[in-house]
């Protein structure tokens, strides 16, 4: 019972963008941090887990090869947020949660409204609902972007950064949100994230990629996030704590390579 | 479009009543479009009153020969192609605006009645038949054939690997550069008088309207719209950015060419048999876009609606603004269509396009 990755690689024209992405777990009740530098890969592989971006290598998910199924049976129980939410279609708040909705639940029309106004609700939404998408600001657009996945109800929820425009009262409610629904639907969350100590506090399980396209590490975060680690993978200088009763703290100290000094990756 | 609802109401009974609220609109709108059909057919240069107008509409057999014969051979079928033709070339626009993810696309943006009219030209000026067919259709054949071709172009190039939604929409603008060019050098060679009628075409007119005429636009309306509906979530989940709507299940490549092909045949039809008429394919779906918002169900009808009535008001006015002559259409609509447009930009809060 549980999302598994192998062999997958992703070429655009003759770059390698995944090379050889193997070993891949993520079990449901839990949330799996995905982290790595820029241009690492790392929407790129949440895509390809998705469907969305074309790939070569197996996914599965419940002994599923998730490449037999059609488009739309694939979204219905795996679903991917982009990064750049950026629509500004006129749609209200309320029917584009319900779009995303009806979209793979056609069933009782009374339950999927009470549905969005439940995830309009917990996301503190409700009062936005009747405003257009193009209204509202880029942390209320990340939430409706976020109540759009979760009502949804998938299998698998895969998360592109998704706190990147939210506040620290949101970051850290939306994180817990996360966490909560994992465990009590026994979903399988995967986000991708920069902020490690957010990273480390909320995820039980880790991947780590690291440029060209590979991962470099797997497993709990209190194995795959070492000082010399960071080190290696994003030229940082970190202090790793983990404090007892308290978060985990990632103090990045200092960049070890001074822009300039090599040619540095370009961001996507 | 802001609503303050009291707020003791959940955000559902809020949502149902926007939904009453875009039916209603929908239903005022489509009272308003067959108001406006009654008074197109009364309006013209015999005067007969409205009562007479509507018995010889209703019951034919019965009514003076005279009036039935004005009524059913004349003003009805130039009132129904006007509704007709301008619910294609509004659901048209309506379709490219979302699946080119661009405010501006509609037929003429896009090439398509440039190509058109560079289709007319031929059959007009050189007598050249892209299709071996009665004289007396050449016109429209080409017109159509050519409005299909073009299309088809960009429908090619949005095949090529990597090509995005902008890259279409310029080789849209593209494609009217070019068949504006092409109609120029057969313009310059023409001899005055089908030149005359060139420009007489390319002016839009609703004066050719048959009963044939107006069953192929509506077969045309019957064939695609159906397929807009049954489309109609996919369109509104496009309009959630490319990746998003893919992620929703979305099959966006297939959507995208089936739509586009479906409002090229609108376009194609409608342009084919009154000419170049601009203006109703970008204002109409923004109207509606104004008025209702983008959920494809509302957004759909509404564009088609506002399209109809915006095209059945021009021919009323195209009838009276200089009495006894009738205008092109294809003048008037931008001349009645655009104050009222810029008014509706100007006041509406709405934020059209991002």
């Amino acid at each position: 019972m549980s999302l598994k990755v192998e062999s997958l690689s992703v070429r655009f024209g003759r770059t390698l963008i995944l090379d050889d992405v193997s070993g891949l777990k993520a079990c449901p009740g839990e949330l799996t941090a995905l982290i790595g530098p820029n241009g690492a890969g790392k929407s790129t592989l949440l895509k390809s887990i998705a469907g969305i971006e074309r790939s070569t290598g197996l996914v599965s998910l419940d002994d599923t090869v998730l490449d037999t199924l059609d488009i739309a049976r694939r979204a219905g129980k795996i679903y991917y947020l982009p990064q750049d939410i950026t629509s500004r279609a006129a749609l209200s708040v309320f029917e584009a949660v319900l779009l995303a909705r009806r979209t793979t639940h056609q069933t009782d029309r009374q339950q999927d409204l009470k549905r969005v106004q439940h995830t309009l609700q917990t996301l503190e939404l409700e009062q936005y609902a009747e405003r257009d998408l193009g209204q509202l600001s880029g942390g209320q657009r990340q939430r409706v972007a976020i109540a759009q996945a979760v009502v949804r109800e998938p299998r698998v929820l895969m998360l592109d950064e998704p706190t990147s425009a939210l506040d620290l009262h949101h970051q850290l409610q939306v994180l817990e949100w996360l966490v909560t629904l994992a465990r009590e639907q026994q979903m399988i969350i995967i986000i991708a994230i920069h902020d490690l100590s957010l990273a480390a506090r909320f995820s039980r399980h880790m991947w780590l990629m690291g440029t060209g396209g590979k991962v470099r590490a797997v497993g709990p975060p209190e194995k795959v996030l070492t000082e010399e680690r960071l080190r290696e993978v994003y030229a940082i200088r970190a202090h790793v704590e983990w404090p007892e009763g308290e978060p985990p703290r990632v103090t990045p100290l200092a960049a070890t390579r001074q822009l300039g000094a090599q040619n540095s990756r370009q961001d996507f | 479009m802001t609503v303050t609802a009291p707020s003791t109401d959940t955000s559902i009974e809020r949502y149902l009543q926007r939904r009453r609220r875009h039916y209603w609109l929908l239903a005022i709108t489509a009272v308003l479009t067959l108001c406006s059909l009654i008074a197109d057919v009364a309006t013209g240069p015999g005067q007969y009153g409205l009562g007479d107008i509507l018995h010889a509409i209703v019951s034919p057999d019965d009514a003076p020969r005279a009036i039935a014969v004005i009524v059913w051979e004349i003003r009805l079928p130039v009132a129904l192609m006007a509704i007709m033709v301008g619910m294609s070339l509004a659901s048209a626009g309506a379709e490219m605006q979302t699946i080119l993810n661009n405010p501006l696309a509609d037929p003429f943006t896009l090439g398509i009645s440039a190509a058109a009219s560079f289709g007319a030209a031929l059959a007009i000026v050189l007598g050249v038949s892209l299709f071996p067919v009665a004289s007396e259709l050449l016109t429209t054949l080409n017109a159509f054939i050519m409005a299909m071709v073009a299309s088809l172009l960009i429908w090619l190039v949005s095949r090529m690997r990597g090509v995005s939604v902008q890259t279409m929409v310029l080789m849209g603008i593209a494609l009217m550069f070019f068949f504006n060019a092409t109609l120029g050098i057969l313009q310059y060679v023409a001899s005055a008088e089908s030149l005359q009628q060139l420009i007489f075409w390319s002016l839009g007119s609703l004066s050719r309207a048959s009963w044939s005429k107006i069953g192929i636009v509506t077969a045309a309306l019957l064939i695609t719209m159906p397929i807009f509906f049954f489309a109609g979530w996919r369109l509104t989940a496009l309009r959630m950015g490319d990746l998003q709507a893919r992620a929703l299940g979305v099959n966006v490549g297939r959507l995208r060419l089936t739509v586009l092909l479906c409002s090229s045949l609108l376009a194609a039809t409608a342009v084919a048999f009154v000419g170049i008429i601009g203006f109703i394919g970008l204002v109409g779906p923004h109207i509606a876009r104004m008025l209702v918002g983008e959920d494809q169900r509302v957004f759909l009808p509404m564009s088609a609606l506002t399209g109809a009535l915006l095209m059945s008001l021009t021919s009323i006015v195209s009838k009276t603004l200089i009495p006894g002559v009738l205008l092109p259409v294809g003048i008037i609509t931008a001349l009645i269509g655009l104050p009222f447009f810029v008014s509706l930009i100007l006041k509406s809060r709405r934020e059209v396009w991002g």
